[in-house]
């Protein structure tokens, strides 16, 4: 089976100024399905722009990334849309819910890009809230939700379209120690369900929580190994 | 892709969750809109009012009076032999039927006497005319009859009284069978007119007592000049097609009788129905002037949608940017915000449609003038305030579909 993100080569050449920057540099690397691995790095490392490139909001100068079949450099921006919409998950440092609409509507909105009919809509939004333990809140506000609780929401969101990779970018930056290792248990629940998850963090503990760690510096992967089972369990006590 | 039940969710909730902006980005609409509904309607009704009275004086109506006209203003009497406000003739009219397309050719002739009736007085415009007269001006007896040829001819003294004459004369009783006095002498009155109302010139066209124009020339307005001439001839076409044709017939006729060359005639002749049309022109301007002034105010509303949208699209970035990432196109970006600029302008349009029908009826029934509310005007009301929803939205949901959506995502 082919892996799910296979990136060979990628360069990411930024203008700034007179300067050019380059962001990655010479990158390949592959993901297969169903694993849950973390890229890690200071800032200025790469890792973001990794991080948008997989997510397909921003596209390789040079070289190849394909994601479920999707090759993000060859892609117009309709399709990228399209492509973020049925293959990636996201979820945010500060979780991203609009304000103004409820939890079920929150999770309810990429399925409307999706073009998913209301009512199966509302039923998924609903299992899935109930899913992150939120069965009980879907039609509170964001602002009445705890820091976790809007994480829990957002998850639900980036599950709502069944997409097969979960794309996170430190989920668990704006919550406290306890709340953080909830989300991770949560995600290593998911992935234990099937799901493909990529952490992108500057934290090793929690890229120990995964079974991954990509370490990048200055463009480039600097280790790329696997986490030994002890270190994922202690990071869930 | 988007459903448009979403989408319409989606406007329609953002637009709640700051009702007083809202609301207040319309109310430039709604002020605009409710300007050019008034103002259109208040114009019409203006010109209605204008066709109507005007209308009342009769259709097809060519009225030849004395004395020549000057230039585009009043008559004056043209001094010399043969000219003067006595030229006109009661054979002139004679002459005058004979005028191919002529339907009805009345005489008559004007006089001011007191009429006195169970001890009160009154001052009407009394008409010498002859029975077709009626017939000339569109005029309907409402009581009794009209006066018959044998009756004209014989120069009997029976009247019909116009509606104000009637009232005021007769308040009480029937004014079928009275008699009144009359400069030196009984009438019986024989029938009422129909009331008219004011026409265009705000004179009382009721304020009116037709006699026989035999009698009027013996017994009322006396011996002055000769005999057998009239103030007016009333001169009714088979059709508005005939007019012009029927107009230029009789001057030249007259022309003839009256051994006259053109610019030096002692007559006029003057076409009531391109008065009206005059007048409706005028008026026509008049509304649309008022109209382009509410236009200009809707102008306005629309700059306000386009800042307080360009406003909204700054704020939300961030929120442009999660829809982006869950794979909101540029096209469902662009609709989205359109739709709320749309929204809010036709929303705006349909209140202000009411406020400006509500408006138009307080001024009207102010003014004293018809309502007249085309459904075209609210149509291109509320037409004109989605296409301005269109123009003003258009730009900020276009700024809002360009936004990268890494940028909108990083910013607080």
């Amino acid at each position: 089976m082919a892996a799910l993100i296979s990136a060979q080569k990628l360069t990411k050449h930024y203008r700034m100024g007179d300067e050019t920057v380059h962001a990655l540099d010479g990158v390949s690397f592959d993901v297969a399905r169903g694993d849950y691995c973390a890229i890690v790095g200071p800032s200025g490392s790469g890792k973001s722009t990794m991080m948008n490139i997989i997510g397909g909001l921003d596209t390789p100068t040079e070289g190849r990334i394909v994601i479920d079949g999707n090759d993000i450099g060859e892609m117009s921006d309709e399709n990228l849309a399209v492509f973020r919409n049925r293959t990636i998950g996201f979820v945010f440092q500060s979780f991203n819910l609009l304000p103004r609409m409820t939890a079920l509507e929150n999770v309810e909105l990429p399925m409307i890009y999706g073009g998913v009919a209301p009512a199966e809509r509302r039923e998924r939004a609903a299992a899935l809230l109930t899913r992150v333990g939120l069965g009980q809140r879907m039609d509170h506000r964001p602002t009445q939700l705890s820091g976790g609780q809007q994480q829990r929401v957002a998850i639900a969101r980036a599950l709502a379209g069944q997409p097969p990779l979960i794309l996170a970018d430190e989920p668990t930056g704006a919550l406290d120690t306890n709340t953080g290792i909830e989300i991770l248990a949560l995600f290593r629940e998911l992935n234990r369900e099937g799901v493909t998850i990529v952490i992108v963090t500057h934290d090793h503990e929690v890229a120990a929580a995964t079974r991954r760690t990509i370490e990048m510096r200055d463009g480039h992967i600097v280790s790329d190994k696997a986490n030994d089972r002890s270190a994922r369990h202690d990071a869930h006590v | 892709m988007m459903r448009t039940s979403d989408l319409i969710a989606s406007a329609a909730n953002a637009l709640r969750s700051n009702p007083m902006r809202s609301a207040l980005t319309a109310l430039g609409v709604i002020i605009g809109v409710a300007s050019v509904v008034a103002m259109v309607a208040l114009g019409s009704g203006a010109q209605a009012q204008v066709e109507r009275s005007i209308a009342s004086l009769g259709s097809n109506l060519l009225i030849v009076v004395p004395g020549a006209q000057r230039g585009g203003g009043g008559v004056r009497a043209q001094a010399g032999a043969g000219g003067g406000w006595d030229s006109l003739t009661i054979d002139d009219a004679a002459a005058i039927a004979q005028v191919e397309n002529v339907a009805v050719v009345a005489p008559s002739q004007r006089a001011r006497t007191q009429v006195v009736a169970n001890g009160l007085n009154w001052n009407p415009q009394v008409e010498g005319v002859t029975p077709s007269y009626l017939e000339a001006r569109d005029w309907q007896i409402a009581q009794g009859r009209m006066f018959d040829e044998t009756e004209e001819r014989q120069a009997r003294r029976v009247i019909v009284l116009g509606a104000t004459v009637a009232d005021q004369l007769f308040p009480n009783v029937e004014p079928v069978g009275q008699m009144l006095r009359m400069a030196g002498g009984n009438y019986e009155v024989i029938g009422v007119l129909e009331s008219k109302g004011q026409s265009g010139l705000g004179t009382d066209q009721d304020d009116i007592v037709l006699a026989p124009l035999t009698t009027v020339k013996r017994r009322i307005s006396g011996r002055r000049g000769r005999g057998d001439t009239v103030s007016q001839i009333s001169v009714k076409a088979v059709s508005e097609d005939a007019l012009t044709l029927v107009q230029e017939d009789v001057e030249t006729l007259l022309r003839q009788r009256h051994r006259t060359r053109e610019g030096e005639d002692d007559f006029t002749v003057q076409n009531l129905s391109s008065i009206s049309e005059t007048a409706a022109q005028t008026t026509q301007v008049f509304t649309a002037l008022l109209a382009g002034i509410g236009a200009v105010s809707l102008l306005v509303g629309g700059i306000g949608i386009m800042n307080i949208m360009l406003v909204s699209v700054t704020e939300r970035t961030r929120e442009i940017g999660l829809r982006k990432a869950l794979g909101a196109r540029q096209s469902d970006i662009l609709h989205q915000f359109g739709l709320e600029a749309v929204t809010l302008s036709v929303a705006g349009g349909i209140i202000g449609l009411i406020i400006g029908v509500g408006g138009a009826w307080l001024m009207t029934s102010l003014f004293n003038l018809p309502l007249v509310i085309k459904p075209e005007t609210a149509a291109f009301a509320i037409g004109f305030s989605g296409l301005v929803g269109v123009l003003f939205g258009a730009y900020p949901a276009w700024r809002a579909a360009q936004l990268d959506p890494i940028e909108a995502l990083r910013r607080e």
